[in-house]
């Protein structure tokens, strides 16, 4: 079997260098050279690999506990630590570039039009991605008492996926777009990132397959709605015609009005079951077990998962407010939003009340304090969403910087929040340490971030609602009252305001990468040595 | 089914008995505030699903009680707002221009509009204040390259300068060493008699000297003798401070060895006559209205 998997990646190998240098365009010659770099290194891993394994003796646990697979959960916390780092600062380089122009540098390979997606895709794919792909593999394992199905396909699914990551970054620098907002990477990155996903979702539905539970983990569900219904966004808005083979350029299948509704049926979608869906998964298991207090209502998680999942689908129409998109799609889209509304805060409700009997944790345990201020953005952001899909609230906000402020205390407050929880729960138990290197550390995280997103989203608001209001704005006769560039003019000090709550977002993420770092090496700060959180699974050695 | 599960001891409440990796589930009740705020919701969507188009036919949709469109809605304010213009608008359109200025509503009517126009349509060049920039002109000062009436105003908005419409205002600043019509040091004698002009300090006597010569046959026939400027070409004046591509050194050589041939659109074929009135009378209004 193994040398089937090297022929294979030897074939992988040959068809990049022959795309390469048939490519009809620079962009597929580099990205045939880059996929064939790939293909060599997982030829070599492959073969190194071989011999390894045909040595060792078997590859028993000795204990009659479960083997699980620790290493990907480990590869997953390495990948994530390094494109949250990234991403967010490609976030604070563009941040700068709003506020002077000037840091553009008059080239096209560092303007703003190709590092914003370099930013989105970072932090939305590269980080959220990678977190959430290892996250359902420490979950899945351990909630259904069983090892991660397959051998080589959770391997090849996180290479796969960084590869991924590297072909749609070097993609966005060189300029090699399909101009759908997060959908940007093309179409044969999307046909790589399909295969990825597709043996990801078998990974997943292998390892519930060979649970040793009886019932399926409510984050698991979670887990699950987000691979599937990400792969069905993902191929539907997608779905285009490549001018040539060997080129990068394709043609959606969609036009005018039917794609812009496709395309925020997908990007409403990826808000829905990548960022909010997959994330409620690593909220419903790491919540309960960091403050070990059972979940809240098993009834309210039931009727929240459905309600959630049977509704967000419909909410993308409001995006396309007051455009060509007929009126009761529109409405469509406002109702069902506004419908949303209790669905995601049944998870806020379940999350914050399965600390009742255990909320001294959030003054003694500063990893606590960041699941909790996580689910406390996600319900703030899940109001807030609802009330800007609200035509008359949206006349008023949509193109505005309200929507960048709404995304980013979603984005920042919750998703990085709970994922910043989950990699400070997990370094220890990965590595097996008594505790993290530093609390202290932790909580030192927490407060630079915390006022970093409260900068943030507070200037966003801010400069959104002005920008709104003069852009509407009308003197006695019932002429504008101001010219678009009055209107940047007056954004200039919240984009520095924004800028200064992004430098302190990610000064607290190189805050966490030092501490999780000095964690895995199994140091503990000593002026904390007495008083640190324990790792609750340390002890039972598994 | 509940009582055969083990209670949870701080909450009181009933577990449902299943355990992953060490986490239970409580059997709590749904809060009734969510579930009836979540009814609420619905109740309220289905409400306004009546009301408004909502859902989609075979070929049509469901129209809603009260008929609501958003294009017609569009469509009645952009008429309201039409209604609302119409006596100005057409004040402005048949009163002569020269005596827009005489009957104050039509002027101020002219002026609000002509600024949010001139935000909209030429603050990309001129400036969002008008003030100009090398190459584009201030408009605030009473010095005017193809004059400053109102009549003279209105022909350079509609028609533009060196643009594609037939009436265009043209003039040509050629190029003087590209075309090979001057040697490069006679270009460096006629830039430092034009610095003279303009009694700029530390410069060659002799060369200003023999630079006056070479105006007199090259330059005076758009500049003028005096080098005052003549509007018929938009020549500027070169005697005074205000320059249009740049006074130094550096600049007048390239200036005249290269040529200048800067661009104005024709509005006449962009908006309409109204607002390139409100335009005129708005941009004489600056300061340098004649």
């Amino acid at each position: 079997m193994n040398l089937f998997w090297i022929a294979l990646t030897i074939i992988a190998a040959l068809l990049g260098i022959l795309l390469s240098a048939r490519a009809a365009d620079p962009g597929m010659m580099i990205h045939g050279m880059l996929f064939s770099i790939a293909a060599v290194i997982s030829a070599f891993a492959l073969i190194s690999r071989h011999y390894r394994l045909a040595q060792a003796p078997s590859l028993g646990n000795g204990g009659g506990g479960i083997d699980y697979n620790i290493d990907i959960v480990k590869a997953g916390v390495i990948a994530s630590s390094f494109w949250g780092v990234v991403g967010f600062l490609v976030g604070l380089v563009i941040a700068l570039q709003l506020a002077f122009p000037v840091l553009n540098f008059d080239l096209p390979w560092t303007n703003f039009g190709r590092l914003r997606p370099l930013h989105t895709s970072a932090v939305i794919f590269a980080f959220g991605g990678n977190i959430l792909i290892m996250t359902s593999f420490h979950v899945v394992q351990r909630t259904c008492r069983a090892r991660l199905a397959g051998d080589l396909a959770p391997w090849f699914v996180f290479w796969g996926y960084q590869l991924f990551i590297v072909l749609a970054a070097t993609g966005y620098v060189l300029g090699i777009t399909q101009s759908k907002e997060y959908a940007e990477p093309e179409w044969y990155v999307d046909i790589w990132l399909t295969i990825v996903w597709v043996v990801y979702l078998l990974v997943f539905l292998a390892t519930l397959w060979k649970r040793q539970e009886k019932h399926i983990y409510v984050a698991n569900w979670f887990f699950l709605a987000f691979i599937v219904t990400v792969a069905m966004l993902h191929i539907v808005n997608n779905l285009s015609v490549p001018v040539s083979l060997t080129g990068v350029k394709s043609y959606s299948l969609f036009a005018g009005v039917q794609s812009a509704l496709t395309q925020w049926w997908y990007g409403h979608n990826a808000v829905g079951f990548f960022l909010t869906a997959g994330f409620l998964g690593i909220m419903y298991y790491f919540i309960p077990k960091r403050v070990n207090r059972p979940v809240y209502s098993y009834r309210l998680s039931i009727i929240h998962f459905w309600s959630l999942i049977f509704l967000y689908i419909w909410a993308g129409p409001h995006h396309l407010h007051y455009t060509a998109l007929p009126d009761w799609a529109q409405t469509l889209g406002m109702t069902f939003s506004i419908m949303l509304w209790m669905p995601s805060w049944g998870g806020m409700i379940n999350g914050l009340m399965t600390l009742s009997g255990a909320w001294d944790k959030l003054r003694t345990d500063p990893v606590v304090r960041f699941l909790v201020a996580s689910v406390a953005f996600y319900g703030m952001s899940t109001f807030e969403g609802p009330l800007m899909s609200i035509k008359a609230v949206n006349a008023l906000s949509h193109y505005t910087d309200w929507t960048i402020g709404h995304v980013h205390s979603g984005a920042l407050g919750w998703v990085a929040y709970i994922s910043f929880g989950a990699l400070y729960f997990l370094v220890p138990v990965l590595w097996k340490r008594k505790s993290l290197y530093s609390d202290a550390l932790v909580n030192l995280h927490f407060w630079v971030s915390t006022v970093g997103i409260l900068l943030y989203i507070t200037a966003m608001w801010v400069s959104g609602i002005l920008q709104g209001l003069m852009w509407r704005a009308y003197d006695s006769f019932g002429f504008l009252e101001y010219s678009f560039s009055e209107t940047v003019e007056a954004m200039h000090p919240f984009y520095i305001i924004r800028a200064i709550g992004g430098l302190l977002f990610v000064l607290g993420s190189l805050i966490m990468v030092y501490n999780l770092w000095r964690t895995a090496r199994g140091d503990i700060r000593e002026k904390e040595a007495g008083s640190l959180v324990p790792n609750a699974e340390f002890a039972g050695a598994r | 089914m509940t009582e055969k599960f083990e209670k949870d001891e701080i909450s009181g409440t009933q577990t449902t008995g299943h355990e992953w990796d060490g986490i239970k589930e409580l059997d709590t009740p749904m809060p009734r505030w969510w579930l009836w705020t979540m009814y609420a919701t619905i109740i309220w969507s289905i409400g306004y699903w009546i009301v408004m188009p909502a859902w989609p036919l075979v070929s049509s949709y469901t129209a809603g009680m009260i008929g609501y469109s958003s294009r017609a809605s569009l469509e009645n304010v952009m008429s309201e707002a039409a209604a609302a213009h119409a006596t100005d608008r057409a004040a402005l359109v048949t009163t002569e221009l020269s005596e827009i200025q005489s009957d104050q509503q039509t002027y101020q009517y002219a002026l609000r509009g002509g600024k949010s126009a001139f935000a909209v349509n030429c603050s990309q060049c001129h400036g969002s204040g008008a003030q100009g920039a090398p190459g584009f002109p201030n408009l605030n000062d009473d010095e005017w390259l193809w004059g400053g009436s109102v009549d003279s105003i209105y022909e350079t908005i509609k028609y533009g300068i060196r643009s594609d419409h037939d009436d265009t205002r043209l003039g040509d600043m050629p190029a003087f060493l590209d075309d090979e019509l001057l040697e490069p040091a006679q270009i460096n004698d006629v830039a430092e008699y034009v610095l003279s002009l303009s009694q700029q300090p530390d410069l060659d006597a002799e060369a200003v000297t023999r630079g006056k010569e070479v105006f007199a046959a090259e330059c005076a026939s758009c500049h003028g003798e005096n080098a005052k400027g003549l509007r018929e070409f938009g020549a500027p004046n070169l005697t005074d401070a205000i320059w249009f591509y740049g006074g130094d050194k550096e600049t007048i050589v390239r200036t005249i060895s290269k040529g200048r041939a800067n661009v104005m659109p024709a509005w006449v074929d962009r908006l309409d006559d109204a607002t390139i009135r409100q335009l005129t009378l708005y941009v004489h209004s600056l300061g340098g209205g004649e």
